[in-house]
């Protein structure tokens, strides 16, 4: 039983080491969760212990410490599904990352299942991992694209959208832009969608990490997300499908651990979830993440959500005021999550955090991974902050100050 | 070496750079840009018996790009292309006389890169 803690930014803190830090000699103002989330000591410690005291191969040994591993892995498995109410853990595929896990989709679903002259639609937000994949599908099987356009608040324009849906085979959307912060309303679409034959995959990169994410109330299909933005490792991601789905499914890799009897020249495949999981996994990063989904229930995802938007309001508050600066996405912190965009008059993103950096603040600078997008804002870049549990309003004040600061050097 | 990325002379040449604008008569026209960060540099190169008769460059992107940029067109006008189509990129460096970090050497470093595509056509930057 996981006991249930108040969430306070500075409490918080204190399990992050890296947050002790400090980085040209200012003390680390980290504003950059949204690229990947600093990662609590219980998350370190927990892949620390398995490598020191029962590193082993899961699902391979009979011996003590290879059960031991096998069940803290498979353990993980299941809290991962408590987390985002998957009806099983059978529906949760470990991969390396959200990408991995959208470009199992591809190979093993949209392979077998586009068809010449089918439709993919998608949206004008989409970071480049939820794109590029449907590109290439689309050249393999002659499939075409097309877009969900965006409005001038960084919102999706949804008038049309029965007709957009009319021989769309798959529509691919970001549950939240890690541009623009913008949440999508995804269980209005996915209806639309499923009314019109479609199948519905969502990019959960920076929905689960920050809000609570219910697969089943969402009504989707495919739900895709990465550990290493929610407090765990790098290397361990997720693909949750519905079941039904995933039995239908030809394997994704083929090799160890996914077949249940190899022959010469034939195989067959292994039961859900390790049809999908071929070779030894990342089983550090799978416990790691178990770890992680531990830490973050016990502040419950709901008070982690709260404890954002308070942010996002001051900062959409205090950025406003100054001189110069464009914001993109929704002014309605409802409607948008912890991340916010923004240009300034005169100085260019890269320069901008260049600047902040040696104030001892993160921010990034560049495209996020949203060409698209940059060229639908008409900019070629954006610095971006993002929040978490662990930021305070303070650092948003020194922010501000930081972004002053650079702005007298360009004056 | 100074630690002071935004030195003076950098953010003089950012703000007023030298060689601005464009050559109408040019005999080389050159687009380099750097999409990781969106910099965008285009030369226009007038040539002169051998020799770099006039230079002009337009540009958009971060203060590093664009004033090494600018600072370039010093470097090389008049100066003869047999010697500018290996001109090392390590004296642009000198002349910017900051450390560049890694993730901001691509803009520091675009402006003669592109200037190496011009005379020389797409050859692979210098390491
Ligand atoms: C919205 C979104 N989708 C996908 C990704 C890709 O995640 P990863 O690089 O972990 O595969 C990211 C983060 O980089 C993201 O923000």
């Amino acid at each position: 039983m996981i006991q249930t803690r108040a969430l306070n930014a500075e409490a918080a803190r204190a399990d992050f080491p890296i947050l002790g830090r400090r980085v040209n000699g200012k003390p680390l103002i980290y504003l950059d969760s949204a690229a990947t989330s600093q990662k609590p000591a219980v998350v370190i410690d927990t892949m620390d212990d398995y490598y020191r005291r029962y590193n082993a191969n899961p699902h391979r040994g009979v011996y003590a410490i290879s059960e031991e591993a096998t069940a803290a892995y498979e353990s993980a498995r299941q809290r991962v599904a408590t987390f985002i109410n998957a009806a099983s853990p059978k529906e949760v595929i470990f991969t390396r990352n959200t990408t991995e896990a959208i470009n199992l989709v591809r190979y093993s679903w949209g392979r077998a299942n586009i068809r010449p002259g089918a439709r993919i639609l998608l949206t004008e937000m989409e970071h480049h991992s939820n794109l590029v994949p449907w590109q290439l599908l689309a050249q393999e099987v002659q499939a075409t694209l097309s877009f969900l356009r965006i409005d001038d608040d960084g919102l999706l324009e949804l008038e049309q959208l029965d007709r957009q849906l009319e021989g769309v085979q798959l529509l691919a959307i970001t549950h939240q832009s890690n541009t623009l912060g913008t949440i999508n309303p995804i269980k209005a679409v996915a209806e639309a969608a499923h009314r019109a034959g479609a199948l519905v995959l969502v990019d959960g990169a920076q929905t689960v990490p920050h809000m609570p994410v219910d697969v089943q109330d969402l009504g989707v299909d495919f739900y895709a997300f990465s550990g290493h933005k929610m407090c765990g490792p790098t290397g361990i991601g997720v693909l949750w499908a519905r079941r039904s789905l995933l039995e239908s499914m030809p394997p994704f890799r083929g090799g160890g651990d996914m077949i249940k009897r190899v022959r010469l020249n034939e195989a067959t495949w292994n039961d859900l979830p390790w049809k999908f999981e071929a070779g030894t996994p990342s089983v550090a990063e799978g416990i790691g993440l178990g770890a992680a989904v531990d830490y973050l229930t016990q502040f419950g995802m709901d008070r982690v959500r709260s404890h954002e938007q308070t942010l996002v309001d001051y900062a959409l508050e205090k950025l406003q005021e100054v001189p110069g600066i464009t914001l993109y996405g929704p002014r309605d912190s409802e409607l948008h999550g912890g991340a916010i965009s923004f240009t300034l008059a005169n100085i260019h993103p890269h320069d901008l955090a260049t600047l902040v950096d040696r104030e001892g603040i993160a921010v990034r600078a560049g495209h996020h991974c949203t060409q698209p997008l940059m060229d639908r804002l008409g900019v070629a870049a954006t610095t971006r902050a993002s929040f978490y549990i662990y930021n305070r309003v303070d650092e948003i004040d020194q922010l501000v100050s930081g972004i002053q600061k650079a702005q007298k050097v360009f004056a | 070496m100074s630690d002071d990325l935004y030195r003076e002379q950098i953010l003089e040449h950012y703000k007023n750079p030298h060689h601005f604008g464009e050559l109408p008569d040019a005999d080389i026209t050159q687009e380099g840009d750097n999409p990781l960060c969106g910099d965008v540099i285009t030369f226009y190169l007038k040539l002169d018996d051998g020799r770099l008769g006039d230079v002009r460059f337009r540009g958009r992107g971060c203060a590093i790009s664009q004033a090494s940029a600018s600072m370039l067109t010093d470097l090389i006008v008049g100066k003869p292309l047999q010697q500018l189509k290996t001109f090392p990129t390590k004296d642009l460096l000198d002349e910017l006389g900051i450390q560049i970090s890694p993730a901001r050497m691509k803009c520091a470093t675009l402006s003669v890169n592109t200037l190496r595509v011009a005379l020389n056509g797409d050859v692979p930057e210098e390491d």
